[in-house]
């Protein structure tokens, strides 16, 4: 039986699944926090002094709407109509600071004064320590020791910011490390502590409350592509994927949009079967992660396993619960992009365009070389983040 | 009538310990429990390590890390422990994360458990409603008992719901807390033992995280039948190896 993807519902159901995946697997020391989250989430979200901070503060500060840019000389060179949305133009540089803005004020209307985020690239935590310091509260941030070095310059950042950067020094001192010290501090925390998740992961609510502020991407994509083309839907929409925060907001309003394709691109790392590799809807297996089933890299016997990708934010065993469903229903097609292919298409969109990408969103913008698209089509690619914090990476791949 | 339930009626302070399986050394699990109960040791938790243990602390974290390091696996951990009941009778607990378990097979698991004779199950991070829901008839058609978790921020109407669905006893976490970080307990801690003392729950009480030694051990089992040692254990045989366990647990007057 094949299942009739246009029917499906891609949403959270109202206990926090999307299919099978997702729930709130999660220590009982955990379940006062993520309950008081769940009952409130929506409830603030829905008020209206919450939202006109929250549009405000992407308009004045975030420096809302990002551009939809066409951007021509990459659309010759592939024969298709590629559009690049340009959330690596937002503060900060990346998309993550649309859901850190959304957080905080939550965080602000529960009552809380500490805040606490796990990183990976070093995005998700100087979008934290941003909006602490523009809400001048406390930050603490957990980095896994291995990405503190790769991701010097982010660091700096969130010192300046006045946030305090805890290295993760356990397991593979990445991502998935920093997530778990994270959650540590909130169990030992519970009263006065919100957990800002950077990703479409973690126990329900956090996979719906991070895609809904993250949706604000595909909510501008609609009304700017009617400007460009006359019509509100692309053919294709394309996000890399890590955890699924930029893929999530840049599909939200597509999901039910049957004449969307939908491109999730995960990380292959040095190759999906060379062992070093984070492309999780290949090599994954349902489970459960930081608080949600979903697909994760794992061994038979159920311990996570070490992902690999020179991107610091594709590097996590596991991916979104609303990702791994739209895999596990074919509504979205999975690419898995290696690290030479992404760092060469990083370099190729600095030639034609100008632009100098993170590297997660090369991974996005290296599809072009492995699928071909009709001169018609138009490709819309979340530009997640911008390259200036992977130049160090960028300089040694290159021999700049 | 499960070793749990029958344990808990004996008129006494239970002394209960944690350790992780497969560590220091991998061939240690077996040797550990049998030294265990030769020296008083009231119940046990079989510690199945996790790659990713969420809620513990370093301690128990890093024995973890080790024990999978030396080839611990849930396969090896049945292996070693399918003869067990022919040379210990206090009851036994396996106490690990459930994604291991959910990837065994959840029933195949219980099912295992039974054949073994383990007597109960400790998950922490498997949700009360899901078990309620999805799993409950499982375990208890392989007559396995499962502990929940109660904390200091655990409302009543939770803490009842989670009695009614309790058959054995109640883990209670003696703070908002990992594993291993607490030395001692203040006013806080007592009163919230106090309060939960008082609402004369059906399952008996065991106090577990911040007991390492006989003093926070006798503050907790007075107002609970018992308590749990986890991280203070590991760290005594991580320091003075396994041999040394008899001195470790001759402090405390159960």
């Amino acid at each position: 039986m094949t299942t009739n993807i246009n029917n499906m519902n891609y949403n959270v159901n109202e206990k926090g699944y999307y299919g099978e995946f997702g729930g709130a697997y999660i220590p009982e020391m955990l379940y006062p926090n993520v309950e008081e989250l769940r009952q409130n989430y929506l409830k603030i979200m829905a008020e209206p002094d919450f939202k006109k901070e929250f549009d405000q503060l992407l308009k004045d500060y975030v420096g809302r709407p990002s551009p939809l840019y066409f951007a021509k000389r990459l659309s010759e060179k592939y024969n298709t109509k590629i559009y690049l949305k340009r959330e690596d133009l937002n503060h900060t540089g990346a998309h993550k600071i649309n859901n850190t803005i959304g957080q905080i004020l939550v965080a602000k209307r529960l009552g809380k004064h500490r805040i606490i985020a796990e990183t990976g690239a070093g995005q998700h935590g100087v979008a934290t320590a941003t909006v602490c310091a523009l809400m001048g509260l406390e930050c603490i941030v957990y980095m896994g020791e291995v990405d503190i070095a790769r991701q010097a310059p982010n660091v700096a950042r969130m010192k300046m910011l006045g946030a305090t950067v805890v290295p993760a020094l356990s397991g593979s001192r990445t991502l998935k490390d920093a997530t778990n010290e994270a959650i540590r501090d909130w169990i030992n925390n519970p009263v006065d502590t919100h957990y800002i998740i950077g990703s479409a992961i973690g126990p329900h609510p956090y996979p719906d409350m991070v895609t809904r502020f993250q949706s604000v991407i595909s909510q501008e994509i609609k009304w700017q592509l009617k400007e460009h083309e006359g019509r509100e839907n692309p053919d294709y929409v394309v996000a890399c994927i890590g955890g699924g925060s930029n893929a999530a907001g840049t599909y939200y309003h597509y999901l039910h949009e049957p004449d969307v394709k939908i491109i999730a691109v995960e990380a292959a790392g040095l190759g999906v079967d060379s062992g070093e590799s984070a492309a999780t809807s290949v090599l994954g297996k349902e489970g459960i992660i930081h608080g949600c089933k979903t697909l994760l890299m794992q061994t038979p016997d159920g311990q996570i396993t070490e992902p690999y990708s020179i991107s610091a934010g594709l590097d996590y065993p596991g991916v979104g619960p609303m990702h791994a469903h739209l895999a596990k229903t074919g509504r979205a097609e999975f690419m898995s992009i290696k690290d030479d292919e992404a760092m060469n298409a990083g370099l190729e969109l600095c030639k034609l365009e100008g632009i100098i990408p993170a590297i997660e969103s090369s991974h996005a913008l290296a599809i072009f070389d492995q699928k071909t698209f009709k001169p018609t089509d138009v490709v819309v690619v979340s530009l997640s983040g911008r390259g200036d914090k992977d130049l160090q990476n960028y300089i040694e791949y290159f021999k700049i | 009538m499960n070793r749990i339930n029958k344990k808990l009626q004996e008129d006494k302070k239970l002394l209960s310990i944690y350790f992780t399986a497969g560590y220091p050394s991998l061939n240690d699990t077996v040797s550990i429990i049998q030294d265990l109960e030769k020296n008083g040791v009231d119940m046990i938790e079989i510690g199945l390590p996790f790659s990713d243990p969420l809620a513990d602390g370093p301690t128990i974290q890093a024995s973890s890390t080790q024990a999978l390091k030396n080839g611990m696996t849930t396969q090896v951990l049945f292996e070693q422990i399918k003869d067990i009941r022919k040379t210990v009778s206090i009851p036994l607990i396996i106490m690990g994360y459930f994604n291991p378990m959910l990837q065994y097979g959840v029933e195949a698991f219980c099912k295992k458990c039974q054949e073994i004779g383990i007597d109960g199950l400790i998950i922490p991070d498997l949700p009360v409603d899901v078990y309620h829901d999805e799993y409950k008839a499982t375990f208890e058609k392989y007559g396995l008992i499962n502990v929940f978790l109660i904390t200091p921020q655990t409302s009543i109407e939770r803490i009842n719901f989670i009695d009614s669905i309790s058959n054995g006893f109640i883990y209670m976490v003696s703070s908002a807390s990992v594993t291993g970080s607490q030395s001692g307990f203040g006013d806080e801690q007592t009163s919230y033992f106090k309060r939960i003392a008082d609402m004369n729950l059906k399952n008996p009480q065991i106090i577990g995280f911040g007991i390492s030694d006989n003093k926070t051990f006798t503050q907790a089992t007075q107002y609970a039948k018992g308590a749990i040692i986890g991280s203070a254990f590991i760290k005594h045989i991580t320091n003075n190896g396994i041999e040394t366990l008899s001195t470790f647990l001759k402090e405390f007057n159960t």
